[in-house]
């Protein structure tokens, strides 16, 4: 599904991404972890197609086909979902005219007319309630004094309404008590199909619990320096990044 | 000749087409002294110090349109609220349009000025009201001079108007260059309610300039809801001109949104002149190409425990330009004043520009007064996140747009006039996007 080669990527002079490979295929779970700065924010920027990094050396390759000169609505509308690990306030656009816009601007890109409203509110009503999001909330100012919880919660929210087929999870955890993380999870639980697949981005294991994943991945100083399955994140927990950071240099 | 000698010497042919023996006339021929010695504003004045009026001035403007013209309401159809029940005023090249038009007199009188300054049914009204809130600045004195046409509208006491009033000048371009001057009075009287809409409209790229003057009076409880559609072409140029004088426990309200049109100017003034009267001031400014928008604001407290509300948004592509001049002065006497005004912009481009500059004249001590300007470009990371959902660039931007005058859009009471301003903004952002903010 997604597929990545040689990735070198950066802003303005700031080489960032020094050559990741990492392949994900539908129906798995991925994680990515990794000291600060190591570049976690930018990889998922960068597959997004945010423009102000710059892709200089490698090719992201989306079912296939090479997303490189694609704008973000075309990657979104392709099935590629990231969830901000700062999601942006917008106030005066509620959150129900928000999605519906999202999700009206996806189908015009495929070809199809608006969704029916009757359609969308069962739609918008029955995500609600997988999320176990209050309905008041959804005509409120997206984002706007949201608590850390909630901005999260209304991430996975829009994930689902959108169906994405590549979830990308930039630390959906940072910020969360114990109960949104297991509300969270479950949502991304339930949304997970053979067909689709999670990219979990995440500095602590804790979210990992929840979220299991089939690979784990260390990124490091711009690459990929060690891959594992889900026995590594618990390893990463009790002894830091420090013996990675070592291995890599010494490697 | 230029404009300002031509139209001082018209002042004797129009003499001849009016009754000039009448107090309003004595009012005329003062007004034509007052232009004559101050002639037009230039950028030396303050409060014309980023506006110049000389290209637009240029023109050889002709001052009494030569012949009557007629329209098709399926051709200016869609420039009117058509689809909820209104009264209609229509004017076409300054000249009353009796089949395009819908007045009345039954019970609210909504009709022409020149048959008010006429019937001696007005003559009292008139004289109690006619430029009694008009200052004598050379712009207002150049209407009141040659005052005759426009709308005249009186709400009787604890009448409540059944349907908007909606106002348009539509000028034809059947001369080279037209220049209009419709001279509009609103009395609402004690506890009565009224809803009016203004627009402007040329049907020609022959250049118009309106110099326009509005006097409202809001009595005692009054409720006045005044809306201006400024979306001309782009050769049409607008100088309002508007006054209200507000009586105690009055509200009244001007909805300006200025989209289109070369030059506008709007000099809105309220005088509060009894206590516990609110006054609100919103506006929407959305300008690309060259045009050139000028918010000239003054509320004058003077009376104790008046509100006003200030709330200008504006958004400058291309090489346009903004002012927004926000002056208010609260008296000795006018404690516990609460008196708030923000003017927020959006750059849209390099070359776009804006001048915001509040001024603030407070005298008395016991009073809560804010102001706030910023000046600032579109937010890129909320840009990046409404494209990852899917939102093109050009539908997220202008959903922007929207959620940054939203707060001035869902203050417009007429649904079908939100509607239709909602419909006016996506055309000018090149959208077609179903959201209902």
């Amino acid at each position: 599904m997604l597929k990545i080669e040689n990735l070198h990527a950066g802003v303005e002079d700031k080489n960032i991404l020094k050559g990741i490979n990492l392949e994900v295929k539908p129906g798995e779970v991925h994680a990515i972890m990794g000291p600060n700065g190591s570049g976690k924010s930018t990889l998922s920027s960068v597959v997004a197609g945010k423009e102000e990094y710059e892709v200089t050396d490698g090719k992201i390759f989306f079912e296939g086909e090479d997303i490189e000169e694609l704008a973000a609505e075309e990657r979104a509308h392709k099935g590629i979902f990231l969830s901000f690990q700062y999601p942006v306030e917008i106030p005066g656009v509620s959150v129900t005219n928000f999605i519906k816009t999202a999700i009206n601007e996806s189908r015009k890109a495929k070809g199809l007319e608006d969704m029916p409203a009757k359609d969308m509110l069962k739609l918008i009503r029955d995500k609600a309630e997988l999320l176990e999001i209050d309905r008041k909330f959804l005509s409120r100012s997206l984002n706007e004094g949201f608590s850390g919880g909630e901005k999260k919660r209304n991430e996975i929210f829009q994930m689902a309404m959108l169906e994405p087929k590549l979830a990308i999870l930039d630390e959906t955890d940072s910020g969360l008590d114990i109960d949104a993380l297991r509300i969270v999870a479950n949502g991304v639980n339930k949304l997970k199909s053979k067909d689709n697949a999670v990219v979990v981005i995440t500095h602590y294991q804790r979210l990992l619990d929840y979220i299991v994943p089939d690979f784990v991945h260390v990124l490091h100083n711009g690459r990929i320096v060690k891959s594992g399955g889900k026995e590594l994140a618990h390893e990463l927990e009790e002894r830091g990044y420090d013996w990675i950071k070592e291995e890599a240099a010494n490697a | 000749m230029d404009l300002k000698d031509k139209l001082v010497s018209s002042f004797l042919a129009f003499e001849n087409r009016v009754d000039v023996d009448t107090h309003v006339h004595n009012v005329r021929s003062e007004a034509i002294k007052v232009f004559e010695e101050k002639g037009f504003p230039t950028k030396k004045e303050e409060a014309w110090k980023y506006t110049s009026l000389n290209k637009v001035l240029k023109e050889d403007y002709s001052v009494f349109p030569k012949q009557e013209n007629a329209l098709d309401y399926k051709d200016v159809k869609k420039y009117l609220i058509h689809d909820t029940d209104t009264y209609n005023v229509v004017f076409i090249d300054g000249k009353y349009s009796s089949h395009l038009s819908q007045t009345t007199h039954d019970g609210i009188d909504v009709c022409l000025m020149s048959s008010a300054l006429t019937s001696p049914k007005y003559r009292l009204i008139i004289e109690n009201h006619f430029n009694k809130a008009a200052t004598a600045d050379s712009l207002s004195s150049l209407n009141t001079a040659f005052s005759q046409e426009g709308v005249y509208i009186h709400i009787p006491k604890n009448k409540i108007a059944d349907k908007p009033i909606q106002f348009i000048n539509f000028s034809t371009g059947t001369e080279a260059s037209t220049l209009l001057q419709p001279r509009n009075l609103v009395v609402a009287e004690e506890n009565s309610h009224v809803q009016i809409i203004e627009r402007h409209q040329s049907l020609t790229t022959n250049p118009v300039l309106t110099n326009s003057v509005t006097e409202i009076f809001t009595k005692k409880r009054a409720i006045v809801d005044y809306y201006k559609i400024q979306n001309d072409s782009e050769n049409a140029s607008l100088i309002d001109n508007t006054f209200i004088k507000q009586q105690r426990e009055s509200i009244a309200s001007v909805h300006t949104f200025s989209f289109g049109g070369k030059l506008i100017r709007n000099n809105l003034n309220f005088f509060q002149e009894g206590e516990r009267i609110d006054s609100i001031l919103k506006g929407v400014t959305i300008l690309g190409d060259k045009q050139h928008v000028d918010h000239n604001t003054l509320v004058h407290h003077i009376e104790p425990n008046c509100e006003s509300h200030q709330d200008y948004k504006g958004i400058f592509g291309d090489s346009s330009t903004g002012v927004f001049n926000g002056k208010i002065i609260v008296e000795k006497e006018a404690q516990k004043t609460n008196a708030f005004q923000s003017n927020n912009n959006i750059l849209l481009s390099d070359k776009a520009s804006i001048n915001t500059k509040p001024q603030l004249e407070i005298f008395a001590d016991d009073v809560k007064c804010s102001h706030g300007c910023t000046i600032g470009q579109l937010d890129e990371s909320a840009m990046f996140y409404m494209q990852s959902r899917g939102i093109p660039k050009k539908e997220a931007k202008a959903l922007l747009m929207y959620a940054f005058s939203n707060n001035v859009l869902n203050s417009v009471k007429i649904p079908e006039l939100k509607q239709r301003i909602t419909k006016i903004i996506a055309n000018k952002l090149g959208v077609n996007i179903g959201f209902d903010l």
